[in-house]
């Protein structure tokens, strides 16, 4: 599912990729919310019992932002072919649970925040919406699902200079909650 | 919205409720509370015979403050007086315990046609949720 502002911003991609697989729009990011999801690209397995078997992870389809990244794609994808063709021990529920980020109470504020906010967008109250969006920004400045994802509703360009000095700050900051899993 | 009500999203459901913020503070009364589905009783805050024990200062003649009451039942808040309305959605305690049962939670989201999709519809068959965007 794209976290995006509505069908038309993540159309051009959909359209392009022409997948087979049900291609959803959250722009209430209640997926965000549910999986305390907090950047993309996001993973999450889920089995045949609807049982998360693999918890959030940062995983690239593809190795057009490795130079950004370091990251490559080659390894997540044969992951998940592995899963989905039955090649993988299954990863025990206590391993599962070790290796999940649970929302903070910050989290969880600054999401009602973003609602709050996108709730007084969707009825023409930009600049009302705005402070709830910063002040969702201020209470996780490192969730990309906000304080990057608003920048589209809040006028600003989400590959400009507020973009790159969330990133310089994520970086300094030892990049939290937004790595690859250990294994 | 009329003069003297707040429209409170109660997890996107909005109530409407007569409510005046005073010295920065939103009180509801029992009324209010009631539209938002809970009832003050000694017991605490009750809804179909569950009650959230409550701090013994709070009284069930007094009006409650919102900000205590999303404390007391362990939401998130976020509230916009000049607008008049508020946002009430789940806590952090809420959202893990959800995730450390490991029962992926289910949602209902809309493809670009419009067509909802349920994630328990594809019960039975591996789901990868793959969440991206296009900033």
């Amino acid at each position: 599912m794209a976290v995006d502002r509505g069908a038309d911003d993540a159309r051009p991609w959909i359209d392009a990729a022409r997948p087979t697989h049900p291609s959803l729009i959250d722009p209430w990011h209640v997926v965000a919310d549910l999986y305390n999801v907090v950047n993309v690209p996001t993973d999450v397995w889920i089995d045949e019992r609807g049982r998360i078997v693999r918890p959030n992870d940062v995983g690239f389809g593809t190795d057009t932002f490795r130079a950004l990244t370091g990251l490559d794609s080659a390894k997540h994808v044969a992951a998940i072919r592995a899963w989905v063709t039955g090649g993988l021990a299954p990863m025990p529920d206590e391993r599962v649970r070790a290796l999940q980020t649970l929302p903070t109470p910050e989290a969880q504020e600054a999401r009602a925040e973003f609602a709050l906010g996108r709730w007084l967008w969707e009825r023409g109250r930009a600049g009302a919406a705005a402070r709830h969006f910063d002040r969702a920004s201020a209470l996780a400045p490192h969730d990309f699902a906000i304080r990057r994802g608003t920048m589209p509703l809040r006028s600003i360009d989400p590959m400009g200079p507020e973009f790159r000095r969330m990133f310089a700050e994520w970086n300094a900051a030892g990049q939290p909650y937004y790595r690859p899993l250990p294994e | 919205m009329t003069a003297g009500t707040l429209t409170i999203l109660d997890d996107g459901r909005p109530v409407d409720v007569a409510a005046s913020p005073a010295a920065g503070r939103i009180r509801l009364d029992a009324d209010a509370l009631a539209a938002l589905g809970w009832e003050l009783t000694e017991d605490g805050l009750c809804r179909e015979g569950l009650c959230v024990p409550t701090p013994a200062t709070w009284s069930a003649a007094d009006a409650v403050g919102l900000a205590e009451l999303a404390s007391v039942l362990g939401r998130s808040l976020a509230v916009d007086a000049d607008e008049r309305v508020a946002w009430l959605g789940a806590g952090a305690d809420e959202r893990a315990r959800a995730l450390r049962s490991l029962t992926a939670p289910d949602f209902a989201l809309a493809d670009l046609d419009g067509r909802v999709h349920r994630l328990s519809d594809h019960r039975g068959r591996k789901v990868l949720l793959v969440v991206w965007a296009s900033w």
